[in-house]
């Protein structure tokens, strides 16, 4: 499950997330963090039977918590099929099947973004 | 034995004419060999859908009360060409809207207008004795047009260069976003659905020959501009009626940071007249090759890292220099394919006959480079070549010194034979004398990957690095990374009134 950390510096000066995996034993994988001098924002992947846990814990060290449940998602009647998306996909979310049909694999997406404006026909969109 | 396009038309009237679309093509002429296929195969179907800029309609919008002789158009505030009869205009698919810019342009218009959407029209004139009014602003939908002649000068490339780029920084470029050293590559092009690739002799693709276009029937008109099909890379020019089009193949793009596009949906249906037509619509995506060029390099010529096919550029994923580097096409198999069916389907039913060329198109020509009369400056046309350098264990203070004296911000690095090592600016020097280290020298503080030029490059591919870094001056360096001059942006005020040339 990915959840997307929100912290404010004021609050958080610890090493919240190491703090988090040694008092859980949960190994949490960072998939993409934007931190700068006031605010910091960390998007983490768990596993879905810890996740209640984690974002406990991670709530009581003062950060807010969101659940991401979609990536990117595409909209069918802009969208024509070319796969220029493919590529550009750091994650490798999209691919062509065999009838040259773009699909998406959701749960590898980290809504970097970087596809959005790569797309040449404006469809695909992040819904936060 | 041969067979007339007669006999093929007659077999589509009586519902009994083979049809079958172009990537069928190899393995049936493999299991029937070519003998049966031209038997059993009496039309192969093609098809592409991607990205065509050289694309447009004249549209006819009637006569207004009090008529108006219409000098400039705008479609929802994108500009047409309005250099024609008093309301004729020429919407060109990539001119961009005056207050979206990018996100809305021309080809936007033609979408909208086969969608059967409303369009806002604006017009103004000088007034005439015959045509007094002065302005006119009125809604109107693809229904209210006289004519909507979609006019595209060239679509349908045989086959196109491969793209990636060995700089790095991202590109946007019209081969879409490529990322930073070599880390994609963009193609486009059906492939052996491709229609120029089936007919590559151009035997029965010429003038007059009717085909698909964006959903519609359509005309070939002759040649494309900047035909090239010598060295593989034809083109064609197309006519089509868009009152007739639809948005399933006829979509409006933009290519991030470049601009507008259309994506056209193109078939044309190549009848089997003999042998040598079975042959050439056998084609695979194995025999179709083009170049990888660098991106990187903004000039006419760009390198080419290896040569490449379209089957290779389709398994996602192809080798340059041993390293893995994923593809992504930028037209669309899957809608080239709708395509070649759609205009199969059109030939069962026997509602789309075949014709041959009433004009030939020309198979042997290349296409020339622009001839350029006035010459194009160069940065050693405009570079400084007195310019104040320092050796790299010199001190900070001395720098600082350097700078001062020679009235400059920036004092390139040099080693004891002249080669450029680091740069090193007043920000630089500054923000060392604020940190109070002892004992700094210039080697501790300069910039040592410097963004440089050389005395050959354009003025203007210097000034767009200049822009991109957001930096103030390129050194100029020979090939063996001698240091010959320094360029700066107060060097580029010397292009105004061409007193470079001086």
């Amino acid at each position: 499950m990915k959840l997307l950390l929100t912290f404010s510096k004021k609050k958080n000066r610890e090493p919240v997330i190491a703090q988090v995996v040694k008092e859980t034993g949960v190994l949490i994988s960072v998939e993409r963090a934007h931190i700068d001098s006031t605010s910091g924002e960390v998007l983490i992947d768990v596993p879905d039977t810890d996740a209640p846990r984690i974002c406990a814990l991670m709530e009581a060290k003062g950060i807010t918590v969101r659940i991401l449940e979609h990536g990117i998602s595409r909209n069918q009647d802009e969208c024509v099929d070319c796969g220029a998306c493919v590529s550009i996909c750091p994650k490798e979310v999209f691919y062509l099947d065999a009838e040259h049909q773009v699909h998406l694999r959701d749960e590898r997406c980290v809504l970097c973004g970087k596809c959005i404006p790569a797309c040449p026909h404006r469809a695909l969109s992040q819904t936060l | 034995m041969d067979k007339s396009i007669a006999l093929i038309n007659q077999r589509i009237r009586e519902g009994t004419a083979q049809v079958v679309t172009a990537d069928r093509m190899p393995a049936l002429v493999e299991e029937l060999g070519e003998d049966r296929a031209l038997k059993e195969v009496d039309v192969v179907t093609t098809g592409t859908f991607g990205a065509m800029c050289s694309s447009g309609a004249f549209l006819n919008f009637g006569h207004a009360d009090p008529p108006i002789r219409m000098e400039r158009v705008w479609l929802n505030d994108v500009e047409a060409y309005g250099g024609l009869a008093a309301v004729d205009a020429y919407i060109g698919a990539t001119q961009q809207s005056t207050t979206l810019g990018d996100q809305y342009g021309g080809a936007h218009v033609m979408e909208d207008l086969v969608s059967g959407h409303v369009v806002e029209l604006r017009g103004i004139s000088r007034g005439t004795d015959c045509y007094p009014r002065r302005n006119i602003t009125t809604e109107l939908t693809i229904e209210d047009l006289n004519q909507a002649m979609m006019m595209n000068p060239r679509n349908a490339y045989q086959r196109y260069n491969a793209a990636t780029n060995s700089t790095d920084q991202t590109l946007h470029t019209y081969m879409g976003t490529l990322l930073p050293n070599r880390g994609n590559i963009n193609y486009s092009g059906a492939g052996c659905l491709s229609p120029l690739s089936n007919d590559p002799t151009f035997r029965t693709i010429g003038g007059g020959v009717p085909i698909f276009l964006c959903g519609a029937t359509g005309m070939v008109v002759g040649e494309g501009t900047q035909h090239s099909p010598a060295g593989g890379f034809g083109t064609l020019s197309v006519t089509g009626d868009m009152k007739k089009m639809g948005p399933d193949f006829l979509r409006a793009a933009t290519m991030h940071q470049y601009g507008v596009s259309l994506y056209v949906g193109i078939g044309v249906p190549i009848p089997i007249l003999d042998h040598d037509m079975v042959r050439s619509t056998a084609i695979r995506d194995e025999d179709i090759t083009v170049d990888l060029l660098d991106y990187g390099v903004p000039r006419r010529n760009r390198p080419a890292l290896r040569r490449v096919s379209y089957a290779e550029l389709k398994t996602g994923k192809i080798e340059v220099n041993g390293e893995e580097v994923r593809t992504s096409s930028l037209s669309s198999y899957r809608k080239a394919l709708e395509v070649a069916r759609t205009l199969q389907g059109w030939i069962q039913k026997g509602t789309f006959e075949l014709a041959l060329p009433t004009r030939r198109i020309d198979p042997t020509v290349s296409a020339r480079p622009m001839r350029e009369t006035a010459l194009v400056p160069r940065v050693r046309d405009i570079m400084n070549t007195n310019v104040i350098s320092i050796s790299e264990d010199e001190s900070i203070r001395s720098a600082a010194k350097t700078l001062l004296k020679g009235d400059t911000n920036h004092l390139p690095v040099l080693n004891r034979d002249g080669t450029l090592v680091g740069i090193v600016t007043t920000y630089d020097v500054s923000k060392a004398v604020v940190k109070e280290e002892k004992n700094q020298k210039v080697k501790d503080v300069m910039t040592t990957r410097v963004i440089k030029t050389s005395p050959d490059e354009h003025v203007d591919v210097a000034a767009q690095k200049l822009e991109r870094y957001n930096i103030s001056a390129l050194p100029v360096v020979d090939n063996q990374n001698k240091m010959v001059g320094l360029l700066t942006a107060i060097d580029l005020g010397k292009l105004f009134g061409k007193r470079w040339q001086k």
